[in-house]
């Protein structure tokens, strides 16, 4: 993380209104190869926006968005795809009537043969999508059976998997372990330093204080639509990270209350 | 973690909370079990009660002939509602096709082939309107494509009017294409040899003066077939068929996933407006004129086809070949129904009860297919 090295993306003041909404008044973050940036804060406090932005589904009000140093402006999900930034969303963007594979690789199909034989390669598919959901943990029945009929889970994990496969460059998760089991989470946690390990530069949002720790470098906090704050591991510590997450609520008392179990 | 690993060793592949699925349950979650389940009730029931004229190769094509029309359109109907949208205007544009191809023929005179290049080009133009303007005003296109049904009858009869000078049908296309090169593509029968040598060889019927009593097949029965084998295909096993089961199964998901929905959609627009064209130029050739009543109430045909074969209201499922033999039915007891005692106007009634019972029988399925809960 020498400064010498540009970030591979990176927003200055990133403004997004929806409406009357002011979601983000003014954000700055970025995230260079090879580091886990942790994006934390309230509920509602603009993450889920700010990573929406970074991969093309909002367009944003004002600021400035760079990715590699160069201006950019993604027209919509599927420019942030081509340039190697792939997005495990709050709400994982899969298609319930469609198979596990086909969500898997919905958008970046393999294709066999040539001209106008040229077909989705289904074995291949089929293979893959199974290889790499047992990688992370889940063995999957059958790639052809609907992602509707999957366990809530079993379906994060499937969002899980398809982004660390595609992603080139920069992997963002918006809270991706918030339905996982024990295994299923380590898993995704050992994923994310493998990840990083490769060169990627990774986005990592969580209410739990001590996943952020395990992984991150950096901590960037959001309260009420602007940054608080970014953090290098070694400046702060897990307590006071806590609370700059809670937004400056007062955590102390009510842990007291609940027999210090949080 | 090692017991996890001495479990999913290698005999991982196979895993004990998956129950063998026969072939049988294969087969029942395909969305067109219906239409083919259809199909083989409506044949059992004309090979019980209709003369036995009605399956003879003459009764064949008088019966595929007007399930092929039908079926071009509800082919295209069924792509779209399964990329999660509606076309009501398809009927009106037959009409509205069978005008603008119709003009260009007999009153500017142009060859046959810019006639069609014109007719198409008013349909891309059509289809994109429709896709367009539920897009950006974010409408149902129920609702959209159901002013495009009374906008595109109401120029048709204006256009007809303006180009006959006052009457509400345009002749002469027969006599406009005679000799094009193209024409055997759009009209008549196909394969004329092959047909008079079976004649000739005795291994189909003939009149008593030699001649074949089918002189071939007819052209859109040809087009039927082949529109429906390459919709299959398309949605199946190409990228593009990936992306209209994903822009109707939940079209927010499938733009985060990178699919380009609006483009599949504007696609989806046109191709319905295509299949209008082509069965305008089809019937219009065939009988050598147009009139403002072409095409009347195809939509909901078409719709009600694509239904029986398998594709739900809400998108996101279905199937072409469904729609396929779901027109093949309605031909069937359209025509069936003249070779029966029955009075031939219970042919709504069964229209009706086919659609009621074709949607719960799609909508058990549906559940079955995602284990909704
Ligand atoms: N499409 C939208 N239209 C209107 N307001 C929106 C929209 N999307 C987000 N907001 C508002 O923007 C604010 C930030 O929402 P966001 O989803 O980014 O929060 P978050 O930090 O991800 O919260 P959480 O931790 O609960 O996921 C919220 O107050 C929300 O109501
Ligand atoms: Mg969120």
């Amino acid at each position: 993380m020498s400064t010498s090295q540009t970030p591979l993306v990176e927003v200055r003041n990133l403004v997004k209104h929806f409406g009357s909404v002011i979601a983000l008044n003014g954000v700055s973050m970025n995230v260079y190869p090879n580091e886990v940036l942790c994006l934390l804060g309230d509920n509602g406090a603009g993450k889920s926006t700010l990573i929406n932005t970074l991969a093309g589904v909002h367009k944003p009000t004002s600021g400035d968005f760079l990715v590699d140093g160069q201006p950019r402006l993604f027209s919509g999900p599927r420019d942030a795809l081509d340039a190697g930034i792939a997005t495990v969303y709050q709400d994982l963007a899969m298609i319930p009537l469609m198979s596990v594979t086909r969500n898997f690789f919905m958008g970046r199909e393999p294709m066999v043969g040539f001209g106008p034989f040229k077909r989705m390669n289904m074995d291949e598919a089929d293979n893959v999508t199974r290889d790499e959901m047992h990688k992370i943990g889940i063995d999957v029945r059958d790639p052809q059976q609907a992602v509707g009929t999957l366990s809530g889970g079993e379906r994060q994990c499937v969002a899980i998997a398809r982004a660390v496969y595609f992603g080139a460059k920069v992997l963002i998760l918006d809270e991706p372990t918030s339905a996982l089991g024990v295994a299923q989470t380590s898993m995704v946690l050992k994923y994310i330093n493998q990840v990083r390990a490769k060169g990627l530069g990774v986005i990592f949002i969580t209410h739990n204080v001590r996943h952020a720790y395990a992984v991150g470098n950096r901590f960037t906090v959001l309260n009420r639509g602007k940054t608080l704050g970014t953090y290098t591991k070694d400046a702060i510590g897990i307590e006071a990270l806590q609370n700059l997450m809670a937004g400056g609520k007062e955590l102390q008392s009510l842990s007291e209350e609940l027999g210090g179990t949080i | 973690m090692t017991l996890a690993n001495e479990q999913n060793g290698p005999a991982a592949r196979s895993d004990e909370r998956l129950k063998k699925v026969s072939t049988l349950t294969g087969v029942l979650r395909r969305p067109e079990l219906g239409a083919v389940a259809g199909l083989v009730l409506v044949t059992v029931f004309f090979l019980l009660t209709a003369n036995p004229a009605m399956f003879t190769l003459a009764g064949v094509v008088n019966f595929m002939a007007p399930a092929a029309q039908l079926g071009i359109l509800a082919v295209g109907a069924a792509l779209l509602m399964i990329g999660g949208e509606f076309d009501l205007s398809i009927g009106s544009m037959v009409a509205f096709a069978g005008l603008v191809f119709g003009t260009a023929l007999v009153v500017w005179q142009v060859p046959l082939s810019l006639a069609i290049l014109v007719a198409i080009a008013f349909a891309v133009f059509i289809g994109v309107t429709n896709a367009q303007l539920t897009m950006r005003t974010g409408l149902p296109s129920f609702i959209v494509t159901l002013a495009f049904l009374f906008i595109l009858r109401g120029l048709t009869l204006v256009g007809l009017k303006w180009a006959s000078g006052g009457a509400t049908q345009l002749r002469g296309m027969k006599e406009a294409v005679a000799d094009s090169p193209l024409a055997p593509l759009f009209s008549g029968d196909a394969f004329p040899g092959l047909f008079a040598w079976l004649a000739e060889a005795g291994i189909i019927d003939t009149f008593p003066n030699g001649t074949p009593k089918v002189p071939g097949i007819p052209v859109e029965i040809l087009w039927f077939v082949a529109i429906a084998l390459l919709a299959t295909w398309v949605l199946l096993r190409t990228r593009f068929g990936n992306w209209i089961f994903a822009s109707g199964g939940d079209p927010r998901a499938a733009r985060k996933s990178g699919v380009p929905v609006a483009r599949v959609k504007t696609t989806l627009f046109v191709i319905t407006a295509l299949c209008s064209t082509l069965v305008a130029i089809l019937t219009v050739l065939d009988a050598g004129s147009t009139d403002a009543r072409r095409g009347f109430q195809k939509e909901f045909e078409a719709i009600i086809a694509a239904v029986i074969g398998g594709c739900l209201l809400t998108g996101g499922y279905g199937s072409a070949i469904g729609a396929f033999f779901g027109s093949i039915v309605f031909g069937m007891v359209l025509i069936g129904l003249t070779y029966t005692s029955i009075d031939q106007d219970w042919y709504l009634v069964f229209l009706g009860g086919m659609l009621l019972t074709a949607v719960v029988f799609n909508n058990v399925i549906r559940k079955r297919v995602t284990g909704e809960r």
